[in-house]
This record gives C-alpha cells, structure tokens and sequence, in this order.
C-alpha cells in the first residue's frame, strides 16, 4: 500500500470518527460547537479522501466528446417541421374556430384571476387613517396615560391612543421641547401646547420606527436608511431618503392635565403610496 | 456486486444502454471557474437537508405567547409564537441551533456561488448561441434564490426581520397604480397582519423550493444536452468538449467538492454565529434595532433605499413616493438588462454563431468593461447599505458618507469599467502578439538527482 493510499484510508477512518463525534455530541448534550465540529471532521476527511482518491489514486483519463448531437442533419429537420406545419394547416383550416380557443383560454385565465382578490381587503381608509381621535388620551406602551409632569424637557417617548397599544400605524413620539424652540404654522399654532409636540413615529420613507432621538439638536432620526428630521422645523426632512416630513398629531391638555389628541393626524401617515393626495 | 448490474438491470426494463454507455464516458471539462455553479447546486441540497428539519419545529404563528425556554434575559417576556419556536429551536433543542446556523449560511454562500458562477458565464461569453435560454433560467434562478433568502430570514419574527418586511411592504406600496392593492394582497391588509408569517412559510418552503428545483433541473437537462463549453487549448474545437470523464473520474470529483461544501457549511455553521435572534428580540412595529442590515444579497437594494433621491413626484393629485426609483425601477433595470444582455450583445455585434469555445474575459473588452462596470455599480450600492456602521467606525458624519456613495456610485462604475476595457485591449493584443509558447521543455538529470531545463527551445534541437 502506497502512502497515498494509506492517507486515504485514513482519511476515511477519520471521518468515521467525526461521525462518532457528531453522535456523542448530540448524546450527551455537547452543544452546538462540539456537533459542528463533528460534522465538520466527518465530512471534511470524507471530502479530502475522494478528492485525494479522485486526483491522486486514478488515472487522469481525459476523453473527446464529439458535439454532432445538434442541430440535426437537414433531413430530420425538415421532417420535424413538416409534421409541425401539418398540424398548424390542418388547424388552420378552421381559423376561427382557432380564434375562440384563444378566447376561451384568455376568458378562462381571467376568471382564475377572481379568486386572488380574497387574499387581502381593498385598502380603503386603512392607509388613510389611524386609531386617534377627538379626546383620545395619549398612553404608554405599558397603558399608563402620560400626564404633563411624566416628561422633563429634552426627553421623548412612544406614545399610542388608549385602548390601541401597540398599534402599528398610531405609533406617535411625544417629544418635549423648551417653550418658544418649535417654529409652528399658523395652521399648527395650538397643537404644541407648552412645548409638547407628537410626531408620527412611521417614517414617511419605508414605515421604521424613527427611534434615535438626537435631545441636543432637535433631530429625529430613522435608523433604516438614516433620514433625519428637525423636530424644531416641524419635523421636516433635511437629509437622507425621506420626501416628507413626519405628520404631527396636534394635542391638548386636559383639565386633569392628561395629554389628549384633538385629533387623527391630518394627512396620512407613514410611507406614500399612488392614491395619496 | 449489485452496482456491477445496474446496466444489464436497467437496460432489460428501459432499453438504455447505449444511452449510458455514451452518459458514463461523458466528458466534464476541468476548470477551476466551472465549479461554481457545482458548489451552488451543493448548497441547495444543504438548504433542503437542514430546511427540512427546521420545517417540523417552525410555528409560523402571531399568536401572542409567554417565553419560558431558557434564554434569561427573554423570559416571560409575551411574543409570537414564531418567534417562541425558533428560540425553542435554537436554544433548547439538541443539533437545532447548528443546523439553523448552517441552513443560514448555505444561503449566504449559495447566492455568492451563484453570482460568481454568472460573472463567469458573462466574462467568459458563454450566455451566446446556443445558450441564451440557459442564461435566462440561471438569471430566473437568481433572483428566485434571492426570494428564497429574503423570505427565510424574514420568518423568525425578531425585530431584524420584522424591520426588513416592513421596508419590504413600504417598497410594494410605492408601485404607482397598483402600489397599495398589491401590498394588501401580498400581505392580507396593512402591515404587520396575522397571516403574513404563515404566508411567508408557505412561500418559502414549498413554492420557492420547487420552482427553484425544477428550474435547477431545466438548467442542468439543458447543460446535458448541449455539453459544456470550454476554454480554448490544444485540441479542443467548436466541434468538441475534452475533459474527465464522468464515470468515474468526475463523479469522484464532484462528490468530494460536495463533501468539501458540506464541510465549510457545518464549519462555518459550528463557530460562526449568524443571526443571533435571541439578541434582537421580539418584533414590534414601534421598536427598531440599529444598525439593521440585511443579509449581503440584499445589501444592494438596502444600499439603493439609501441612497435613492429624496424625490416625491406628484401628479394630479396622485403620489409616486421615492423608494419606488431605487427600490424598485433600479432592480428592475437591472435585471432587466441583465435578462437581455445575450440579445442585446448579438444586435450589437451581428454574431448570430453558436460559441462553444469561450472567451478569454480580454477577447471581448466592451462587454469586460460593462460588465466590470455593473458589478461595480451592484458593490458600490452594497457597501453603501452599511454606510451607518461604517460612519460610525472612521467616526465621520453619516451626511458624509452618503454624498461621497452617490458621487462613487456614478464614477465607479464609469472608472472601472473604462481600466478594465483598457486592459482587455491591452492584454488582448499582448496575446495576439506572443506565438502561443511552446509547453514542452526538455530537462535532463544532473549528476546530483536535481533537474535542469534544456536552454534551446524544443523546436531547435534536431531530432
């Protein structure tokens, strides 16, 4: 027995004993790095003696494939063709009746398309609106209401209407700002009562969770593809792929001092879509 | 032996022996670039292999749950039952977390192959008549390889790849027109719904699988058919293939490069952690973890989504959002291109022939250089997906380093692409130049049992 002959064999044998590996590991618990490591012996000696049998114990044979498989001789051709032709003429001689098999198959396909409706609802006001509404309290994920005094200046948090925790289209941040920082619209002139502002949290890009608050310079920004938004500029854009500024909910304070929404955001929220105005 | 009798077994039933006789003494030819695709193939058993058995643990619920398995820090915490069974699976089944591991990175691997085994078949020509259809199949392979990936990491129901499906339906619902109504067809209502992960499942292990194995299996029939191309070299003419032949050279060749896959898998699987889902978390549609990257054959479209223009365009009162342009017109441009290139090439060069030599990359400098070009478009967009953990490394403002991706993805390409031209025009006539060397040397024994080649050529000496 050459040497090679000899690494080859025991290249197998090794490989039996990755297996064994593998098995006892499993067995008795051995965790994921001890049966990869099973694996991995039982199937890399495996590999590198049939690769050493294949290179290095056999002759290296080469052979000549001839390529006269195709296209075929003349004569084939045309009789396979003629039997194509034959039929098409032999069809051909009702064309019409051709032509409402065409049609029925076209009517045919079209009704199967009927049923692919059921897979998903019409997306009617879904897209349009969210659970916020006239008086609706503003609570945390956990379902305590947030009061006026839970937040100190600087800071933010995610806030849903009452009764929607969770809800992924209602998502909104409650960000506290100085009194006087926020530019606000006329439009907009009570929605940010003393310094308190909510944004959509859905960005209007590709619908993440805007989550990365920067306190020191008003911005909000999306950790997906890094769009920023200024808080102070009513949250418009001013880098990365967003179009749109986030949609502010505008909010009141109640007379027990829990914050409220006046009402559903204004415009639709989150990433546009064709119908969008 | 029963092996001995397969032959006379199976041609006393099906009549097949002249048609072994000529499949055994097949030839293969060897080349180190024509192992891609093997190693692709050898990927898409281990993904069926490990697949299956991931199948029998998976629970594509939303329903709510309480985790009590092992992970400390996740305990009692409420999530989906998705993502129960996978933490059950990976963290309190024996062999579950390694097999996921290796399921996981044969993906990764098997779009890498693939990419590599279609830069081959571009570089080398060998998409020409009469092989268009099988170009056209291996990019359907692609990109249904593609879906394949994105829908299984999509289905632990962590927060990484809730994240990425949102992003997902946020694209859908960017198509003008039909946008919204596909998002809610595919998805069954507004994101995240209860079906979306059963839905996912259902995708991912058996309409993906199936086509991508009848379309392996149309590829392959269609390579058997036609034989391989091959490289030009002594001997070797459009008329003929030269290589190994299949019994038993290459079946033991092959087999041993499929026991090698198997092994880098379980190795990479063993000691290197991929996706560990226990860190993330449950998926909530208001929590994010960042940096969130995809896996790195999506890199190029998350790269896209980054560093798309921040354009809205309206029109009577109807929206075209922006990810639409680079998610979803830049991918399809670029499949597109890549889907007509055999044509587009024979228009262009009026070379209608069929090939079954293949070209050295420098015969052809034009398509050298686009391709260059797109590949190096694809990778610029790549790294630009991970432009966030790379500011964050040099410790440069993330502002930066978007503009300066959106000034090297327009002159990348052009740049590469021009050099690469050049330097196939420059090699090229370098080797039209040189009288192909003379492989043959003389050597003769020294009196010390060394070697030493002859000076004089070959040719010269007299006989």
């Amino acid at each position: 027995m050459t040497m090679r002959i000899f690494g080859i064999a025991l290249a197998f044998t090794i490989s039996v004993l990755g297996s064994a590996l593998f098995a006892a590991s499993y067995a008795l618990h051995g965790g994921p790095h001890l049966e990869g490591l099973g694996l991995l012996v039982a199937l890399g000696a495996l590999a590198f003696g049939v690769i050493g049998w294949a290179l290095g114990a056999m002759p290296q044979e080469q052979v000549v494939d001839q390529r006269d498989d195709y296209p075929s001789d003349p004569k084939a051709r045309a009789g396979a063709q003629a039997a194509l032709e034959h039929g098409i003429d032999e069809l051909d001689r009702h064309g019409f009746l051709l032509k409402f098999l065409f049609g029925a198959f076209g009517a045919l396909a079209l009704a199967a398309l009927f049923p692919l409706r059921s897979l998903g609802p019409g997306f009617g006001k879904g897209l349009y609106t969210t659970k916020w509404s006239k008086g609706a309290r503003l609570v945390l994920e956990d379902g305590t209401p947030v009061r006026t005094s839970d937040l100190a200046v600087g800071s933010v948090m995610t806030v849903f209407p009452d009764g929607y925790v969770g809800d992924a289209s209602s998502q909104t941040l409650l960000l506290r700002l100085p009194p006087g920082t926020i530019q606000v619209s006329p439009d907009r002139t009570t929605w940010s009562p003393q310094g308190y502002a909510a944004f959509s949290k859905v960005c209007t890009h590709n619908g993440c969770p805007v989550g990365l608050y920067l306190a020191s310079k008003y911005q909000l920004l999306c950790p997906c593809h890094q769009s920023v938004f200024d808080v102070v500029a009513q949250a418009k854009p001013i880098s990365g792929p967003a179009a749109r500024a986030l949609p502010q909910l505008p909010l009141q304070i109640a007379q027990d001092g829990y914050l409220q929404a006046q009402s559903d955001y204004r415009e639709p929220i989150g990433p546009g879509f064709w119908q969008r105005p | 032996m029963t092996l001995r009798r397969l032959v006379l077994d199976l041609d006393d039933r099906l009549g097949v022996a002249p048609i072994l006789q000529k499949a055994l003494r097949k030839a293969f030819p060897d080349n180190w670039s024509f192992m891609f695709g093997e190693i692709a193939l050898y990927c898409f058993l281990v993904l069926i292999a490990t697949g299956v058995y991931l199948g029998f643990f998976f629970d594509p619920s939303t329903a709510s749950v309480t985790y009590h398995g092992s992970d400390i820090s996740l305990r009692n915490t409420p999530m989906s039952a998705a993502y129960a069974s996978v933490l059950q699976l990976s963290l309190d089944t024996r062999a579950g977390l390694l097999l996921r591991q290796i399921h996981h990175w044969a993906a990764l691997v098997f779009l890498a192959a693939i990419a590599l085994h279609m830069s081959r078949i571009f570089f080398t020509g060998a998409f020409r008549r009469p092989r268009e259809l099988n170009w056209i199949i291996g990019m359907t392979l692609l990109i249904l390889a593609m879906a394949a990936g994105f829908t299984g990491y999509s289905l632990p129901d962590d927060l990484l790849s809730g994240t990425g499906l949102r992003i997902a339906y946020s694209v859908l619902l960017s198509i003008p027109l039909v946008g919204g109504y596909l998002a809610f067809l595919v998805f069954g209502g507004d994101f995240p719904t209860a079906q979306q992960i059963s839905r996912l499942l259902f995708t991912h292990v058996l309409i993906l699988p199936v086509l991508i194995a009848g379309a392996i299996a149309v590829h392959l029939a269609i390579i058997w058919r036609q034989k391989h191309t091959q490289f030009r070299g002594p001997g070797r003419t459009e008329r003929n293939v030269i290589g190994s032949p299949l019994w038993p050279n290459y079946a033991m060749k092959s087999l041993g490069l499929g026991l090698a896959v198997g092994a880098v898998l379980a190795g990479l699987g063993a000691f290197f952690q991929i996706n560990p889902i226990w860190l993330y978390g449950p998926y909530h549609s208001y929590d994010v973890s960042a940096p969130a990257q995809p896996d790195w054959y999506i890199g190029w479209l998350e790269g896209a989504l980054r560093l798309g223009p921040s354009w809205t365009i309206s029109i009577w009162n109807h929206t075209i959002p922006s990810p639409f342009f680079p998610g979803i017109l830049l991918p399809a441009a670029f499949f597109v291109l890549l889907y007509v290139w055999p044509f587009l090439e024979r228009w262009v060069t009026h070379d209608g022939e069929p090939h079954q030599l293949l070209d050295h990359p420098s015969d052809s400098p034009v398509r050298t250089g686009i391709g260059a070009a797109v590949l190096t478009f694809a990778i610029v967009l790549t790294l630009a997906g991970s432009d966030d953990v790379q500011a964050n490394i040099l410790s440069t403002p993330l502002q930066g380093m978007v503009s300066a991706y959106r000034w090297l993805l327009v002159i990348l390409p052009i740049v590469v692409g021009l050099l690469s031209y050049q330097f196939a025009r420059e090699l090229r006539a370098r080797r039209q130049q040189l009288p192909a060397p003379d492989p043959r040397v003389m050597i003769t024994r020294t009196d010390s049992g060394g070697f030493e080649e002859q000076p004089e050529p070959l040719a010269s000496t007299p006989p």
